[in-house]
């Protein structure tokens, strides 16, 4: 009895000790996210001697940096954001729309023709984007896809595998018996698709869509080499073209528009945290 | 069993036939935009890098050269083993990291879904974000000894290694957590009843149960970490770089996909056709370590 109160303490202890631990290994995570913020309220000159230090005295430099940063490189950094903004949403739909469409097909259709479509699904999602990107530009601007309302074209067909993939491995295990009741009564294959199979896949739909909104929003080189620079920007190629500018860097500014920039990113992600986790464990179980 | 899927396809016929007919509304915009942004550049670009071209119409057929130039290219080997250092010391700290903070994390301690979020948080923000936030605290610090995460490779090298871990532990340890979740209860009770260890329960019956997860994350550690660009092209874009005496410059901290981005966009339209040629040895040794890893590691896992 007495001994397995001493285990019952000692297991107590230990939680105790780990949860101090991780607490501390907490802070230290978040830590980089933080220094951005001090340092965006910080003097240009100041961010790179006195990184670690609160902007104190001559070093604060208020809300100057976010003013400043604002039309930071000939480019208004609103523009930008609106840009990635309808990109990643515009995108992120039509992906989910069309290759939940195709998913339906290939998984109910079983011919040799969706098999192979399904097959070469699969295998864009191992090729590299190094492997495609020359010829994937110069095809972009022939067909003068490079503006942000048209890239969406682009990322449905780049990004349709992993999609599809999901997609079809969600249809597979949905009874057709639903589907059967709804053509037996008279229901099209358009209308039950869309009264019938699309609410059934709305948690898949879920899932692709946060990986697609994390994959679009942050993506840099596909947009860098796909859209016109001299007209459209999104928030990595701004941050980007900043830094990669030469002459004297305003660190100031650059790090309070890095800090405008994540805090979208982190509003959502404690908006819908839940989602986002499942979805991207769903989304890695497929490799 | 076979019985079953004849039922199944003869009823699905009511479904399959007409959905037949409408083959253009659902697989017509998803094929269309697959064959622009898929298809057609993957096929174009394999074709192209048996060519010499300065833009996609230009290309002129030279057989394997292309190829034989990639790999006599310095740059382009370093970049490589550069890249595989990289991606095996990246692998091997992220699994042994994520799984230590799954392992802990699913021991019932107070916090652990904060903890969970916190550790995730980094994979949200985008790579060249990640780059800047991070070159800026490597430089705060090394500005207190003179020098710079630019002026030495080996900084330039576990910069990026802190970088990876940082941003990639969460994800990996999502999953590391949803297998430990799975592994049967009664395993570890009736390991418990017996006397096991804590160590040789961890070892004997939790490693095995969860060696699916563990199949997984190397798998997807590896291939990003040979993929990586972004957080390369931010931290240190390749530098410093280092003369050759014959003039050349290998730039000592670039990584494969920088590397073909360079040699397409960074030396002239004369080595375009190079680059292509190194894009696909690139994406042969991407889709090959994807195979070889998942034959590899399936064999170990338990047999349910």
């Amino acid at each position: 009895m007495i001994d397995q109160k001493k285990k019952l303490s000692a297991e107590a202890a230990r939680k105790l000790v780990l949860t101090i631990i991780f607490s501390i290994i907490s802070v230290i995570y978040v830590y980089p996210v933080i220094l951005v913020a001090i340092n965006s309220f910080k003097v240009n000159t100041f961010v790179k001697t006195d990184t670690f230090a609160f902007p104190h005295g001559e070093s604060f430099a208020g809300f100057a940096n976010f003013v400043k940063g604002m039309t930071f490189g000939n480019y208004p950094f609103y523009k930008s954001v609106l840009y990635s903004f309808v990109i990643t949403v515009l995108s992120s739909a039509l992906i989910i729309l069309c290759t939940s469409m195709a998913a339906w097909y290939i998984a109910r259709v079983n011919s040799f023709f969706s098999k192979i479509i399904y097959f070469l699904c699969v295998f864009s999602m191992v090729v590299p984007f190094q492997m495609v990107m020359f010829t994937l530009s110069k095809t972009a601007d022939t067909l003068k896809l490079n503006t942000p309302w048209t890239i969406p074209v682009i990322y449905l067909g780049f990004g349709a595998g992993l999609a599809v993939f999901m997609f079809v491995g969600f249809v597979k295990s949905v009874p057709l018996a639903m589907e059967e009741a709804a053509a037996i009564d008279g229901c099209g294959p358009v209308k039950t698709f869309f009264s019938i199979v699309f609410p059934v896949l709305k948690p898949t739909m879920i899932s692709v869509g946060i990986l697609e909104i994390m994959w679009v929003w942050n993506d840099y080189l596909l947009p860098y080499l796909v859209l016109d620079r001299t007209k459209y920007m999104t928030i990595p190629i701004h941050i980007q073209y900043l830094k990669g500018s030469y002459g004297t860097v305003d660190l100031g500014a650059t790090m309070a528009l890095i800090f405008l920039s994540i805090i979208p990113v982190i509003a959502f992600y404690l908006l819908c945290q839940k989602h986002i986790i499942k979805g991207v464990a769903a989304g890695a179980v497929k490799g | 069993m076979k019985k079953k899927d004849t039922s199944a396809s003869v009823s699905s016929v009511l479904i399959r036939r007409p959905i037949k007919h409408w083959f253009p509304l659902f697989m017509g915009p998803m094929l269309i935009a697959f064959c622009i942004g898929f298809l057609y550049p993957f096929f174009k670009g394999f074709y192209l890098s048996f060519c010499q071209f300065r833009t996609t119409s230009d290309a002129k057929f030279i057989g394997l050269g292309n190829y034989l130039k990639a790999l006599q290219d310095p740059t382009f080997v370093h970049a490589f083993w550069y890249t595989a250092l990289f991606a095996v010391v990246s692998l091997v700290l992220i699994n042994v990291l994520a799984f230590a903070v799954a392992y802990c994390l699913t021991q019932g301690i107070k916090g652990s879904n904060i903890f969970r979020t916190v550790f995730f948080m980094p994979n949200l923000i985008g790579g060249i974000v990640l780059g800047y936030i991070w070159s800026m605290i490597f430089d705060g610090i090394l500005m207190k000894y003179n020098t710079s995460i630019l002026l030495n490779s080996t900084y330039g090298f576990w910069g990026l290694i802190i970088l990876i871990a940082w941003q990639q532990i969460g994800y990996m340890m999502i999953i590391y957590v949803a297998g430990l979740q799975a592994v049967p209860t009664d395993m570890l009770e009736a390991a418990m009843i017996d006397g096991a260890s804590r160590r040789q329960t961890l070892w004997k019956i939790t490693i095995p149960n969860v060696m699916p997860s563990i199949t997984i994350c190397t798998f997807l550690s590896l291939s990003n970490g040979f993929k990586l660009f972004d957080q390369n092209l931010a931290l240190t874009g390749g530098q410093p770089f280092l003369f050759q005496a014959d003039g050349s410059q290998v730039r000592t901290t670039e990584m494969l996909a920088l590397n073909i981005y360079n040699t397409f966009y960074g030396q002239g339209a004369n080595s375009r056709g190079i680059a292509q040629a190194k894009a696909v040895l690139f994406f042969v040794l991407v889709a090959a370590i994807g195979l070889i890893q998942l034959l590899s590691t399936r064999k170990k896992e338990v047999q349910q």
